[in-house]
């Protein structure tokens, strides 16, 4: 069918990996002094920043006596991309990815606790290579943390395509930009893993029904695979002494 | 979790081009591995499962020059030059690195393909190394480096370390690896890092044992370089062409090459309304049939018009000089302006369209000489320079030829010999010569295909039954022509109690067609194959089979007396045969007996039968009138095509008469009910699936087909309507000539060859009234009920199950763009298996006529300005009767030939001689001669002739549809052994 052949038949994909490996991602807890909470995240090359103020009072138009108002923020840099993106937020995909991503956040914080309060996560995307909502939701999960705010889990995004060994398909884990572009289904799965919960599930394409388990136990492996990477981030932030919020090195 | 090695992440940044034209900066990560394999069994660093060890851990050496074990490196261009070597079972333990692969992958997607399946062969011992990605191996381009530069220090590293790798075996066995590289410079290189290397033409002219080896060397010349003595102006770079195309000055199009005319060819392209002509060796300079090229066309004074003379290549080797060719060419300015066509040249290649090519060596002057001149069976291309030490071998045999290059010195291309096909005349050669030329996929099944058959003693599990209609206990039998071995239909009909409300009788008729998707799975090896292959081919004697034989013949077919599975559809029909509703279920069904189309006529005719198979096939032929009355009131044209049979000797496969098929009731009484079956699943696939059903359509044709046609018919006084397929049908049926019978069929035959070929679409691509079939009269059609032998019928199955429930969807099924490239593919092999059938009937006619010489009576099917296209009713034989224009006068008004007061026109009846001329092998072809009428000095006169005039024997089957592709050809080896009568 259409597109590249995303497997070689060594079983390689195009930039090196096997099918079921994540990029390479590194995080950081606490780049920034001014925010409540603050983590940078590379997935591969994509590479996010966010930044968590609150829990605070919320603004009257908001206000809910339920829970906390969870309220995200997600922007790409005008940098971000190889053509230049002449609106950074606002637009169309900003929006629903802003809504996708207090989806998943709000599916992991302990709304309950905060009545009247909220909290405003922002997202800056500074360098997109596919899965970029994935990059966003885990390094939010940190800025999170990093926050001091009640989590029920760890919230992990990621996201599987399918490419074609043989007659044999293969699920392929954590897109980037090419195989994206390829055009064949991406499926976005944003969990918390350790209590086997699916916060927010999208899919790009169609996919035959036949194919679908296959896809979509390969992005469940890889939030779990993420989640102990964030966990091992999370562990090595408090061993170093996170009371020095000033060291702001990468 | 992931197995990266470690400081395993670099980035490739390059620069690339919007469509829009903007500079791009594109940065991809790279990941370099410590887990990948090198393959070879002499290691015992990597961690290697059994299964991975490709290579050797002694491979012998073939070559003097290196007399210790080694393993071969390849570089890109050898790969892309010398494919052919490489496809020599004589090279083994060879490693491809992935840099070679991908660069072949880029440049040539054939040669990709065919590095593919070595690779993918075990025996052949080929290994792919991941070099790019492997930790060691990587090289990061340098600053300023090219690209070509690059990937060549990339293969040097590789050889490099593959050398280190496999000397740190402990027992003092070193292995070497040689690296094959035709480029002087990275040769040097690679000296300089101690790397053993060696360019092919060294290592192959020093192999032992492989006499045949050095003859597939391809003789790669740059062909720019040679300007000494250079015959044919330079190409233009493609840069150059590229800038011209885009001001206009040059343009792009295919190159074809005259059939007749060696020195004339033409190419279409946009803008211009009439091909553009190209003539003389210079105007061609050096395209072959099929490139696409640059052409720049000359200023209009100089236009000319095709030369209509026949030209054929001189015999004798000429060397390397091209002939005065002002007087090859009809220089001679015609007067009429409509005649003249734009007229250029070819100034460059943009992209060769070389595939190889079957022929024979032509006999060189100089015993023992090695270089000597190619002639391929096709007419168009040029002659081919090949070198070979088995000149004496391949005298007289049929060889596949595959070409290297055309440098400007020389007047022939340069190609190297691929392989012998077999010797010329001999039955198998020229089959397989009809095979290739017609690109039809032939080879033996693959193992990964024969591993999707079920085994030999496979038995039908019960659990499958419990899932089906059972109707083994019904009265179901076949009806086929002699020989058939691969019956994918079988037949029932029986009379049902009550009856319909106005008091008709009804029956339950049903068709059952071997169920083919059973074995057959979606995405299996067994069904790409299928798929590739789209439908058996029948040539005479030989059948190409779609599926393989346990399949075709045996477990699918539908045979006598045999538990099988089928997929039926079930109509209540009352005896106005109007169909009342209609059922489709998987079923299981035993067939009583499988007759042939004359065993069924005889029953049916034989009151004193009373069985129940007499009385089924009784109802049937008694609906398939009422069916087919319908039809032809519905506008369904009637058309006939001369169809021949072979009678071939059992032994030695040799024909020995020739006859025009035979057509009883029972034929059409099968088709009508393939028909309605065809058109009841279509009807309901396109319901089901609108976007994805794969249908069949037949286009109306357009009205200037008809021009030539019908001024003939209106020479013999009718006057035919061709507005609608109704009325054509309906005139058709009128114009009869009472004295002359088969004057009707002669001018069904005449309107086929009006018709436009009905071709496969996904319903998704045309509109609905796009579907329409014009030859049979209906709105939708499709393929079912012959899924051993094509392979649209099995994707109708899959679509039909899917509707009913009795199967699982899969996900191509959905895809629509699979679907048009399916489409697409069905519809060309299809068209090839035809052409290939009709290669093979010449074939055999021209065996046949070998040695004989006959006296028949033919009727002119039409008039060309050189020739008389004839027809032998009782052999169903056509073919040009030459007239030369010296006594001949052409009229063009009324396409009639006259010669003193003789006027030939079409549909006369004349009497010919007929004899074969063999003196080109090549092109051995039936010659026909004019004996009546009687014009002296031209006919062929013999004292001794003795024409009986025999009555016109109306044996010309008068086939019901322009489906006839739809006709299953028997391929009948009868065990009579009558030699043919002098």
């Amino acid at each position: 069918m259409p597109g590249p052949e995303l497997l070689s038949s060594q079983g390689l994909r195009l930039d090196g990996r096997r099918p079921d490996e994540l990029r390479r991602i590194r995080c950081k807890l606490g780049v920034f002094t001014q925010p409540d909470g603050s983590a940078y995240l590379e997935q591969g090359n994509t590479k996010v920043l966010a930044a968590v103020y609150g829990p605070h009072q919320a603004a009257k138009s908001k206000l809910s006596t339920e829970g906390v108002v969870v309220n995200c923020q997600y922007s790409m840099a005008t940098f971000s991309t190889s053509e230049r993106k002449n609106r950074p937020r606002g637009d169309r995909k900003s929006q629903e990815m802003s809504l996708h991503l207090r989806q998943a956040l709000s599916a992991a914080i302990k709304t309950e606790l905060y009545p009247r309060s909220q909290i405003d996560i922002y997202v800056e995307v500074l360098q997109a290579d596919g899965g970029a909502y994935c990059a966003s939701v885990n390094a939010a999960t940190l800025a999170l943390i990093d926050a001091g705010v009640p989590l029920k889990a760890y919230a992990c995004a990621c996201t599987s395509s399918v490419a074609w060994r043989g007659n044999h398909p293969e699920a392929l884990l954590d897109v980037g930009h090419v195989e994206e572009a390829a055009g064949g289904v991406c499926l976005t799965v944003a969990a918390l893993p350790s209590v086997d919960s699916i916060a927010l599930l999208e899919m790009s394409h169609r996919l035959h029904m036949d194919y679908f388990e296959v896809v979509m136990s390969r992005a469940m492996q890889g939030c779990k695979d993420i989640e102990i990477i964030l966990d091992k981030a999370v562990r090595e932030h408090l061993a170093e002494g996170w009371t020095k919020p000033d060291v702001i090195t990468i | 979790m992931t197995r990266l090695a470690t400081n395993t992440w670099t980035t490739k940044t390059f620069l690339t081009k919007t469509k829009r034209g903007n500079i791009l900066k594109i940065v991809r990560e790279h990941y370099l591995r410590d887990d990948l394999l090198c393959g070879s069994a002499a290691c015992n660093v990597c961690p290697h499962k059994n299964d991975e060890l490709v290579l050797d851990s002694t491979p012998d050496s073939i070559c003097a020059l290196f007399d210790y074990n080694h393993y071969l490196i390849l570089d890109t261009n050898v790969v892309l030059h010398q494919i052919d070597i490489l496809e020599d079972d004589a090279l083994k333990n060879v490693i491809i690195l992935q840099t070679v692969l991908e660069e072949v992958k880029h440049q040539n997607t054939a040669i990709f393909q065919r590095l593919l399946e070595i690779v993918g062969n075990k025996k052949r011992k080929f290994y792919s190394f991941v070099n790019e990605h492997h930790k060691d191996t990587y090289v990061e381009r340098k600053p300023g480096e090219k690209a070509n530069d690059r990937n060549d220090r990339a293969i040097r590293k590789a050889a490099k370390w593959y050398s280190g790798h496999l000397s740190k075996k402990g027992a003092g066995q070193f292995l070497q690896v040689v690296l094959l590289t035709d480029d002087e410079t990275n040769r040097k290189l690679a000296q300089e890092e101690s790397i053993v290397c060696c360019s092919v033409k060294d290592y192959i002219e020093n192999t032992n044992g492989f006499p045949g080896l050095i003859d597939k060397l391809s003789k790669n010349v740059m062909p720019e370089s040679s300007s000494k003595d250079a015959l044919y102006p330079p190409h233009l770079t493609p840069s150059q062409i590229h800038t011209g195309i885009r001001n206009g000055k040059l343009h792009q199009g295919t190159f074809y090459a005259s059939r007749d005319n060696f020195l004339e060819g033409s190419a279409t392209i946009s803008g211009y309304e009439k091909q553009i002509l190209l003539q003389g060796h210079i105007g061609i300079n050096r395209a072959i049939d099929g490139d696409i090229v640059a052409i720049e066309i000359f200023p209009e004074e100089e236009w000319r018009k095709p030369s209509d003379i026949v030209l054929e290549d001189k015999a004798d080797d000429p060397g390397d000089f091209l002939e005065e060719e002002s007087i090859l060419l009809n220089n001679a300015k015609s007067a009429a302006s409509a005649d003249i066509s734009p007229t250029g040249k070819v100034v460059g290649i943009i992209k060769r369209k070389w595939r190889q090519y079957c022929g024979i060596l032509m006999p060189s002057k100089f015993p023992g000489a090695t270089r000597h001149l190619f002639t391929p069976a096709e007419k168009r291309i040029p002659r081919v320079r090949i070198e070979t030490r088995q000149s004496d071998l391949l005298a007289s045999q049929r060889i596949l030829v595959a070409l290297d290059s055309w440098p400007r010195n020389s007047r022939y291309p340069l190609g190297h010999f691929v392989r012998a096909l077999g010797p010329i005349g001999d039955k198998d050669a020229e089959n397989e010569v009809i095979l290739l030329e017609h690109d039809v996929p032939h080879a033996r099944f693959s193992e990964a295909v024969l591993a999707c058959l079920p085994p030999d003693n496979w038995t039908i599990p019960d659990e499958e039954i419990k899932k089906r209609v059972d109707l083994r206990s019904i009265c179901v039998c076949s009806v086929d022509p002699p020989g058939c071995t691969d019956i994918d239909d079988a037949l029932h009909a029986r009379p049902l109690a009550d009856t319909t409300t106005d008091g008709l009788k009804k029956y339950e008729v049903g068709v059952h067609i071997a169920d083919v998707t059973y074995f057959v799975r979606p995405n299996t090896a067994l069904d790409k194959e299928a798929a590739s292959r789209s439908t058996t081919v029948y040539l005479v004697g030989k059948r190409i089979d779609m599926v393989p034989d346990l399949l075709s013949s045996n477990l699918c077919s539908l045979r006598g007396g045999e538990e099988r599975f089928a997929f039926s559809c079930v109509w209540e029909i009352d005896e106005n045969a109007n169909v009342l509703n209609t059922k489709f279920h998987k079923s299981i069904i035993k067939s009583r007996e499988a007759m042939t189309y004359e065993q069924a006529q005889i029953a049916i005719d034989d009151s004193s039968r009373k069985d129940e198979i007499a009385s089924s096939l009784r109802t049937l032929n008694a609906l398939a009138k009422k069916l087919k009355q319908k039809r032809l009131d519905n506008g369904a044209l009637l058309l006939a095509s001369p169809e021949i049979r072979f009678e071939v000797d059992s032994e030695t496969h040799e024909p020995m008469e020739v006859q025009a098929k035979r057509i009883l009731d029972t034929n059409s009484m099968v088709e009508e009910f393939m028909l309605l079956a065809n058109v009841s699943v279509a009807q309901h696939i396109a319901a089901e699936f609108p976007q994805s059903a794969l249908l069949r359509r037949h286009p109306a044709p357009p009205p200037a087909n008809f021009t030539t046609f019908l001024k003939a018919a209106s020479q013999q006084g009718f006057e035919l309507d061709v507005s609608t397929n109704k009325s054509f049908s309906k005139s058709l049926n009128e114009a009869v000539i009472p004295s002359r019978p088969f004057f009707n069929t002669l001018l069904r035959i005449m309107a086929t060859r009006c018709m436009q070929q009905a071709v496969y679409f996904s319903s998704g691509t045309l509109a609905q009234e796009d579907f329409y079939h014009y030859g049979l009269a209906c709105p939708i059609y499709t393929h079912f009920t012959s899924p051993i032998r094509r392979y649209a019928d099995v994707i109708v199955h899959r679509l039909l199950a899917s509707c009913i429930g009795a199967d699982a969807t899969h996900a191509s099924i959905l895809d629509t763009k699979y679907a048009v490239s399916l489409c697409e593919n069905l519809n060309y092999r299809h068209r090839q298996a035809q052409y290939a059938g009709r290669a093979s009937v010449a074939l055999n006619t021209h065996i046949l006529f070998k040695d004989r010489v006959e006296v028949e009576p033919a009727v002119v099917l039409s008039v060309k300005r050189n020739a008389l296209q004839v027809l032998i009713p009782k052999y169903g034989l056509e073919g040009p009767l030459y007239l030369p224009s010296d006594k001949f006068v052409y009229n063009e008004e009324e396409h009639v030939q006259i010669c003193n007061g003789v006027v030939l026109k079409t549909f006369d009846e004349i009497v010919v001689r007929l004899s074969l001329d063999s003196t080109n092998l090549q092109h051995r072809k039936l010659v026909f001669q004019l004996v009546k009428p009687i014009i002296p000095g031209f006919s062929y006169e013999d004292r001794e002739m003795d024409v009986e005039l025999v009555e016109q024997p109306d044996v010309i089957e008068v086939v019901d549809i322009t489906d006839l592709t739809s006709k299953k050809r028997n391929v009948q080896t009868k065990s009579k052994k009558k030699k043919t009568k002098k």
